[in-house]
């Protein structure tokens, strides 16, 4: 047994434990019924999340058919995370955090010119952590669509005006993903610094695969 | 079998006995439309189709076209998938469109956003106020699950599998079927993240007109919206009316409504400077 808290509660052997230098992106296999653990080590840090199909990459995470399909934009304990062809991907099994994101989608040198100003065009962006991952099989700009932003918080007003507002994550809070298939997983760990999503301050994340 | 076919001869004029038919679903050459905005010359008319219910068209559109589309009968949804025509990785990005203007809820004068920072298209009219960034389209396994079956092949197709074709139709595949936005049906979002849909029917002949901002591929799927929860496959025709119009001038109000619509725009202007 460890003491190590960020392992508590995950059964069976540990395959895989990573960190992520902040700004970084992180790319990994994960087979169906394995469990991904997902730790925010520093608290409030914007994870923004892919995933492919292993066995055809073109079926990837639909964020439109996923929040479709629970009637809900929130991602929770229990959401099932669906492809773009219906099918389950992953299912959040456990969340320390109330809800995560999926409306945001990830930051990119283009739209923080739009957003910032193009004095921002040169920082460091998720699109770019995307593409760097992805371009190492293969994949490219159009395979980068919609993705998820754990430890993210983007709530819709009645008026439809939204926004990415203060995190409601804290250092070492964790959310657990299983397989439901084998996955391609791509991560960019936020590299923002123009707006909260990171507490203006990008950190590690840790990543951790067990069976 | 059927009787008196058995020679070319026969065939053909049987076949071309059918050529002068003519439907309500069914794009009309050379456009013809006699409901356009004054000042739009008829001449400057570039296409006129309606798409049947569980439809779907594509087509190429020069920067400056108006794109109006008509829910005829109350009934439609436009499912849309958004393309730069000289390169089409960009593509709409729905995330970036309700992120960049800081609100979720199309309507005239909300801008469609490529991955790039830039303009596909301002929605410059609409009198529907009722549409949606967040659902996307049904799938195969959704319209089987609701309507029996959802294949193209079928009574019930499927919004993913009618962009996949229309998007084909231009050289693309399903990696390029992205997530898209639904005019005509709206979803409202409620305090607890909850998605209520409103799919109506509504009142016939609404309209929303677009104006392209970039050389784009439009594809449109016109198939019931993915929470339509009645028990039959309810879908109208979609009528598309699209005109020659001048590119958007500096001083346009909607080009600078906003200080991150502008600098899409300038994004986009500093794309064509070459």
């Amino acid at each position: 047994m460890t003491d190590d808290p960020a392992l508590s509660g995950l059964s069976g052997s540990i395959l895989h434990d990573a960190i992520v230098p902040a700004r970084a992106p992180w790319l990994h296999h994960v087979m169906a019924g394995q469990t991904l653990r997902i730790v925010d080590v520093e608290g409030n840090q914007a994870v923004d999340f892919l995933i492919y199909s292993a066995a055809d990459d073109a079926e990837r995470y639909s964020a439109q058919d996923t929040v479709a399909a629970q009637g809900n934009l929130f991602l929770r304990k229990g959401t099932v995370l669906l492809s773009n062809e219906g099918n389950p991907m992953m299912t959040i099994t456990a969340s320390a955090v109330d809800y995560h994101d999926t409306i945001g989608g990830a930051c990119s040198c283009e739209s923080n010119t739009l957003r910032y100003g193009h004095h921002t065009k040169h920082q460091h962006a998720c699109v770019d952590n995307f593409l760097e991952a992805n371009l190492t099989q293969g994949r490219g700009k159009r395979d980068i669509v919609s993705n998820i932003n754990f430890f993210m918080n983007v709530p819709v007003m009645e008026d439809g005006t939204l926004g990415i507002v203060d995190g409601i994550s804290a250092p070492g809070l964790t959310v657990d993903l299983r397989a439901e298939m084998d996955v391609i997983v791509v991560v960019s760990n936020c590299p923002q610094i123009n707006n909260p999503c990171n507490a203006f301050n990008p950190t590690p994340v840790r990543m951790i695969v067990a069976r | 079998m059927s009787g008196g076919l058995a020679d070319p001869k026969a065939a053909r004029e049987h076949a071309r006995a059918q050529g002068s038919t003519r439907i309500e679903t069914m794009p009309v050459l050379p456009p013809v439309a006699d409901d356009l905005p004054k000042g739009v010359a008829t001449q400057d008319l570039v296409w006129e189709e309606t798409i049947a219910p569980g439809g779907y068209a594509s087509r190429r559109l020069a920067r400056g076209t108006r794109l109006r589309l008509i829910d005829k009968d109350g009934d439609a949804c436009a499912s849309l998938n958004i393309f730069n025509a000289e390169m089409p990785t960009e593509r709409l990005n729905v995330a970036d469109t309700v992120k960049v203007q800081w609100n979720a809820y199309l309507g005239a004068g909300k801008l469609l956003l490529s991955d790039m920072g830039r303009v596909l298209a301002t929605i410059v009219d609409d009198s529907a106020g009722t549409h949606d960034t967040f659902c996307g389209v049904s799938n195969a396994a959704t319209n089987a699950r609701k309507y029996g079956e959802g294949r193209n092949s079928g009574a019930y197709p499927n919004g993913r599998d009618r962009l996949i074709l229309g998007a084909a139709k231009h050289g693309l595949t399903r990696r390029d079927v992205h997530p898209c936005v639904n005019l005509f049906k709206r979803t409202r979002i409620e305090a607890d993240g909850a998605i209520t849909p409103i799919v109506g029917p509504f009142a016939p002949g609404r309209a929303v007109i677009l104006r392209a901002e970039m050389e784009v591929i439009v594809v449109i799927a016109n198939c019931p919206h993915v929470l339509d929860k009645r028990p039959e496959y309810s879908s109208t025709p979609l009528r598309v009316t699209a005109w020659r119009g001048p590119v958007t001038p500096e001083q346009d109000p909607l080009r600078k409504a906003t200080p991150e619509g502008l600098r899409a725009f300038l994004n986009t202007e500093d794309y064509y400077r070459r």
